[in-house]
């Protein structure tokens, strides 16, 4: 994910490196980017050796501490059975760290594998896809994943098929645009001259000329996806506990918010914002340095 | 179509997945004979298609079914939270889409400069924020710190329409916030366009003061893509709803389905889905109708 192939011929020798370069040169200019990077890659961070830095067990229990406010041993204090709030921050990372990417990657394989086969042969297959796809769009995503949820059953490859395949319309709609341009280039006729077949056409030829697109929707699409992780772990619908998950700890603490508890919501919402914020500025990057 | 489909979706996420009914609302130990009875009398017993025709035929007639969980009639229930969720709803709407608009209007006017910075980075980042999240800080900062709102949007019996707009302002703000970031981006985007066109130049060159160039010319043409995003947000708006109805503890269409996912309360569940789509349905269908009405380029039934 992290490499972009390059998109020129490699006979070419003036401009073999040049895109990916430039690409990367405008990427490392551009400042909202690396503020982004580094904040994901803090909490990749995190979610990779969370507990070797985190001060305490974020799971074990410690009731005669219970509620304590933010002190010295506590950073960000402890819950209402007395955990400490600041290595479950931490820890937390790694859940919607593992699903929602991997809820980003099916919707990118399933909306890629639909937009080339809608774009490439539009007619009928094209009209029908389509017209499915923006049904499909316009139902909003929690109710797709409250619905699938009740029905299959709460699990993390629940929420990762459903978060995938609502989010995968989406980007086939994109990745569609972009090869109904692309078919009617020259290299297309050629490969078709060819009798090159459909499959090999789409793959082969088509895909590596559209990857620019697909790049920045999927980036823009990991914001949204750790948004609906985050929601629907809120709700009760996504990871589920033990977890030290952030949007899990928010739903079973918010409710003591009203006593003035407000360090057992208060830093989960601010890890949960700046992972948000952090994707977004990441995805802005790519999508400035691709379209320059 | 897309109500066609959501009912199909609804009806078998609803009724077909979670096996037998009868048994799920009698517990393992009921007995068969007792299951087999009331699987008869809710009708799960019979051939699907006949089920979902006489669910779609009575949710036409008004009559959405009986909730497993209060052995009463659904449709109250759905009307009730429908009222409650459209008052928040309507609360949010009349303070983002001027608000917004104005923002991205503003932003585009200062083009590059330090104020169309702050309107588009700080609408960028709160738009992309969970609801739950801005909910919660701004719980925390109004409501638990300054104390000047409820942090709960049950107001008390027979409030008045101020003590209830009252409760409603905190509620509300997350989903302006989502929205305004839309909002403010399109208007921005629409305003950016217009400015730098012709029909813009020729109306300054022709000697217009400013002010009927932006409000005649620029802001007629600006506004339009605005629109279409209003009405795309409204299916966004609802899934915001579930959310915030949670976290507020308010009796909306939003945490009825929550609620009743939860107790696997079907007949309520798909009721309150339903409903959904056909409001998301009928916002999408009002705003065509308006963007015809404000682009004279475009009219319902005319062959291009």
């Amino acid at each position: 994910m992290s490499a972009v192939p390059t998109t020129s011929p490699p006979q070419d020798d003036t401009r073999r490196r040049s895109p990916l370069a430039e690409v990367l040169f405008s990427l490392l200019r551009s400042r909202t980017f690396l503020v982004g990077l580094f904040i994901v890659l803090f909490w990749v961070a995190c979610a990779l050796f969370g507990e070797h830095f985190a001060p305490y067990d974020p799971l074990a229990d410690d009731i005669i501490n219970a509620l304590a406010p933010p002190s010295a041993e506590h950073w960000f204090g402890t819950d209402q059975i007395g955990r400490d709030v600041f290595s479950r921050v931490i820890v937390g990372s790694r859940d919607i760290l593992t699903v929602a990417p991997l809820a980003t990657l099916l919707a990118t394989v399933a909306g890629t594998a639909l937009g080339l086969l809608t774009g490439y042969f539009r007619g009928i297959v094209d009209d029908v896809v389509s017209r499915i796809l923006e049904a499909f769009m316009a139902i909003p995503v929690v109710i797709v994943a409250l619905l699938a949820i009740v029905a299959l059953g709460t699990s993390k490859a629940t929420v990762i098929v459903v978060i995938g395949l609502s989010f995968a319309p989406i980007i086939a709609r994109t990745v569609r645009s972009a090869v109904l341009a692309e078919r009617e280039l020259d290299y297309v006729a050629a490969a078709q001259l060819r009798h090159e077949s459909a499959l090999h056409t789409m793959f082969v030829e088509i895909l590596p000329n559209v990857i620019p697109p697909i790049l920045v929707e999927t980036t823009v699409r990991l914001g949204y996806a750790i948004f609906a992780v985050a929601t629907l772990s809120f709700m009760g619908f996504g990871i589920q506990p033990p977890s030290p998950d952030w949007g899990l700890s928010i739903s079973s603490n918010y409710g003591m918010i009203g006593g003035g508890f407000w360090w057992t919501v208060l830093f989960d919402a601010l890890a949960i914002a700046s992972l948000v914020i952090g994707v977004n500025l990441v995805a802005d990057g790519v999508h400035g340095a691709l379209n320059d | 179509m897309t109500l066609f489909l959501l009912s199909i979706m609804v009806f078998l996420g609803g009724q077909v997945l979670p096996g037998n009914v009868g048994r799920a609302i009698l517990g393992p130990f009921a007995d068969q004979r007792a299951v087999d009875a009331l699987n008869h009398t809710l009708g799960v017993d019979r051939p699907l298609l006949t089920q979902y025709a006489t669910w779609i035929w009575n949710f036409i007639r008004g009559d959405m079914g009986t909730s497993y969980i209060f052995r009463s009639p659904v449709a109250p229930f759905v009307i009730d939270a429908l009222g409650n969720s459209m008052k928040l709803a309507a609360v949010a709407f009349v303070l983002v889409v001027p608000i917004g608009i104005l923002g991205g209007v503003i932003a585009a006017l200062n083009l590059n400069r330090p104020l169309d910075r702050i309107i588009s980075l700080g609408g960028l980042s709160v738009t992309v924020l969970p609801e739950f999240v801005t909910g919660i800080i701004l719980i925390l900062i109004f409501g638990v710190w300054l104390r000047w709102l409820p942090i709960s949007a049950a107001w008390p019996k027979d409030a008045g329409f101020f003590t209830q707009l009252y409760y409603l302002i905190l509620p509300s703000l997350p989903l302006f916030l989502v929205l305004f970031g839309y909002i403010a981006r399109m208007a921005r985007s629409g305003m950016v366009e217009a400015l730098d066109s012709d029909y813009t130049r020729t109306a300054v060159l022709k000697g217009l003061p400013w002010r009927t160039v932006i409000w005649r010319h620029v802001l007629r043409n600006a506004l339009l893509p605005t629109i279409t995003v209003i009405a795309t947000q409204t299916g966004y708006l609802i899934g915001g709803l579930v959310v915030i109805e949670t976290l507020f503890r308010y009796q909306g269409i939003g945490s009825l389905i929550f609620t009743a996912a939860r107790g696997k309360d079907f007949p309520m569940l798909e009721s309150g889905i339903l409903t959904i789509g056909i409001v998301y349905a009928v916002a999408t269908l009002i705003a065509d109708f308006l963007y015809s009405v404000l682009n004279p380029r475009i009219r319902l039934g005319s062959d291009q």
